[in-house]
């Protein structure tokens, strides 16, 4: 089982991206899970997204995880979200940031024990420069892709356009050069 | 003609779509419906394959949700398949018309995405809005998770329109733990789809003017009784019906469905008796429990909630090694034990067994119902069997913060 927590703000495309993702798994013949915790929220307000992904039937309904991977898809909530709640020994961690690595870590104490597992990659500046506004659920994706090695990135882009398929053309090729990016660019 | 939709043999859909998809595939004449949180997407979708051309029939966009059912049974007496969704206060503000749908014995379907009532306020799922039509005269189904979402819906209007049942059923789901999470799903073409549920059969149908009928006709001491008593006879009666549907269903699609689900029963010594999603968390829970610990833990799960299965549940608890069973209701009781707490002690009073029975009310307003939990209770129960009586109070409250809450103790031991 591996089990993901998005960090997000409503409106960043978390649900859409943990959906995307279990979506494309979920061809390979795994079972997944997609969900969030939301409700009444507004747009800007954080939230998570979840994903379970297993070769057996998921059937924990539980909300709660004890994450494998932590993915922060908006800079701030690094900062002002509890990014490390119920993580475990291997927790990885990719968070979306200007700063570098190690500037990111000496400001969140909470990270500060776990640098080896730490990823930083700016799916903000990446989804601004391809797909033209910020929309970072897409690019943390590829990062994901190339810190799990879940799968290779050419098997990604391909199913990832099947999900993105009823969007314009040109929505799609942005997306795919962003996920590129993210996974060239995460460190 | 209506298109056909384009399905992939494996889907990834939270249970609002799954629904709808069922919805769309069992070619509705009619819906009318007024959105509400956490099933406005089933509706919605809907719409879109109205207004997309994957329907053929109509879609009634109302002002309420009482206008939504005053228009489902207007439809269905008229003549025509209907189906509606609603959840929570929605649900409240049927209420009323639910009772009329039941007792002019119309298969409407109503996909019911369970959500707590207010007050306080509050979107998220549990079980008031279900527990709140269990005497409405209506079939209950459970679904808990996001495939048996779009397979009971399938099977509802099978149990509904047939000829001997000719009643309303409701299949519900959980508000977000189930209908917005998205899980694999496997549906069935179109066509196979709709042809398991088959050709909608009217019934006195009012638009049928070579033989007008009554509708909704009022009855005093004369016949009111005889009628309701009539109308239960066939909600009882019913459970032949659902068992041939599932059995059908079982044999087109291999996923295999019972008016109660019984899990690791056979040499039970502890088991809990619950509803909904958190059946799937219980069973895990269940199941590693075994490995951990060695406690013989089983489940028993009615899916249909009405008619409640007094037979099978009775099976299910007849079990010679089982001595504690805890019955967990998701709906606040307003002063009373849980209602699943009375139906299952009263199937169980006629045991050999006769298994202790406590009640834990929980996860009200959408609190999680947590792995750990659900094992610390399995292993309270499992105290009850060492000790050879209840040690608790017999109602308790799981997953509560502040000071325990408990009440009713038993001298039985």
């Amino acid at each position: 089982m591996v089990e993901i927590r998005w960090h997000s703000r409503a409106g960043q495309g978390a649900v859409t991206g943990a959906k995307g993702l279990g979506t494309v798994v979920a061809t390979t013949g795994k079972q997944v899970q997609a969900y969030a915790l939301y409700g009444s929220a507004k747009r800007g307000a954080a939230m998570n997204a979840y994903n379970r992904i297993d070769d057996e039937p998921i059937t924990n309904q539980e909300t709660k995880m004890y994450p494998d991977y932590v993915f922060v898809i908006d800079p701030a909530l690094a900062f002002s979200d509890d990014i490390t709640k119920n993580d475990k020994p291997d927790t990885q961690y990719i968070i979306t940031t200007h700063l570098s690595k190690e500037d990111l870590i000496a400001q969140i104490p909470a990270l500060q024990d776990k640098a080896d597992r730490v990823h930083v990659v700016d799916c903000m500046q990446i989804s601004l420069d391809t797909i033209g506004r910020a929309m970072p659920n897409t690019p943390i994706l590829g990062a994901f892709m190339k810190i799990s090695k879940m799968y290779d990135l050419d098997f990604f882009l391909e199913n990832m356009k099947k999900v993105l398929s009823k969007f314009p053309q040109k929505i799609i090729d942005a997306n795919m050069e962003a996920i590129t990016r993210a996974y060239n660019e995460v460190k | 003609m209506a298109k056909e939709f384009e399905l992939n043999e494996v889907e990834v859909w939270d249970g609002n779509y799954a629904a709808s998809q069922a919805l769309r595939q069992a070619q509705i004449d009619v819906v009318a419906a007024y959105p509400i949180t956490p099933s406005t997407p089933i509706v919605e979708g809907y719409g879109a394959y109205v207004a997309n051309g994957y329907v053929d029939g109509e879609f009634v966009m109302v002002e309420s949700e009482h206008a939504a059912m005053s228009g489902c049974v207007g439809a269905a007496a008229a003549g025509g398949r209907v189906a509606t969704a609603t959840s929570s206060q929605g649900f409240a503000l049927m209420t009323e018309v639910l009772y009329q749908a039941s007792g002019m014995r119309l298969p409407i379907v109503l996909t019911v995405v369970n959500r707590a009532l207010a007050s306080p306020l509050n979107v998220r799922g549990d079980h008031s809005d279900m527990y709140l039509g269990r005497d409405s005269g209506w079939i209950q189904i459970d679904a808990f998770n996001a495939q048996e979402a779009y397979d009971l819906p399938l099977c509802a209007f099978r149990i509904g329109e047939h000829l001997d049942v000719r009643l309303p059923v409701m299949v519900h789901q959980d508000g977000f733990t189930t209908s917005h999470k998205a899980q694999n799903v496997y549906p069935l073409k179109d066509d196979v789809a709709y042809k398991f549920v088959g050709d909608y059969v009217p019934v006195d149908e009012m638009l049928d003017f070579t033989r007008p009928v009554t509708h909704g006709a009022q009855t005093e001491e004369d016949w009111h009784y005889e009628h309701k008593a009539k109308q239960h006879k066939a909600i009882m009666d019913s459970k032949t019906v659902i068992d041939e549907v599932f059995e059908d269903f079982k044999k087109l699609t291999g996923r295999e469905y019972k008016r109660v689900e019984t899990y690791m029963m056979e040499d039970a010594e502890v088991a809990l008796v619950l509803l909904g999603s958190s059946v799937e968390t219980a069973v895990l829970a269940a199941k590693q429990l075994r490995e951990e610990e060695g406690i013989k833990v089983g489940v028993v799960a009615p899916r249909c909630f009405r008619p409640f299965p007094y037979d099978l549940v009775r099976e299910a608890l007849d079990v010679p090694t089982l001595k504690a069973v805890c019955c967990l209701d998701k709906s606040s009781p307003g002063g009373a034990m849980g209602a699943l707490f009375n139906e299952v002690s009263a199937a169980a009073y006629t045991t050999s067994s006769r298994p202790m029975i406590t009640n834990y009310i929980y996860g009200l307003g959408g609190r999680d119902f947590a792995m750990d939990e659900a094992k610390r209770i399995m292993k309270e129960q499992k105290a009850h069997a060492d000790a050879g009586h209840i040690t608790t109070n017999i109602q308790q409250f799981s997953g509560l913060r502040g000071p325990k809450l408990g009440f009713y103790e038993t001298r039985r031991s």
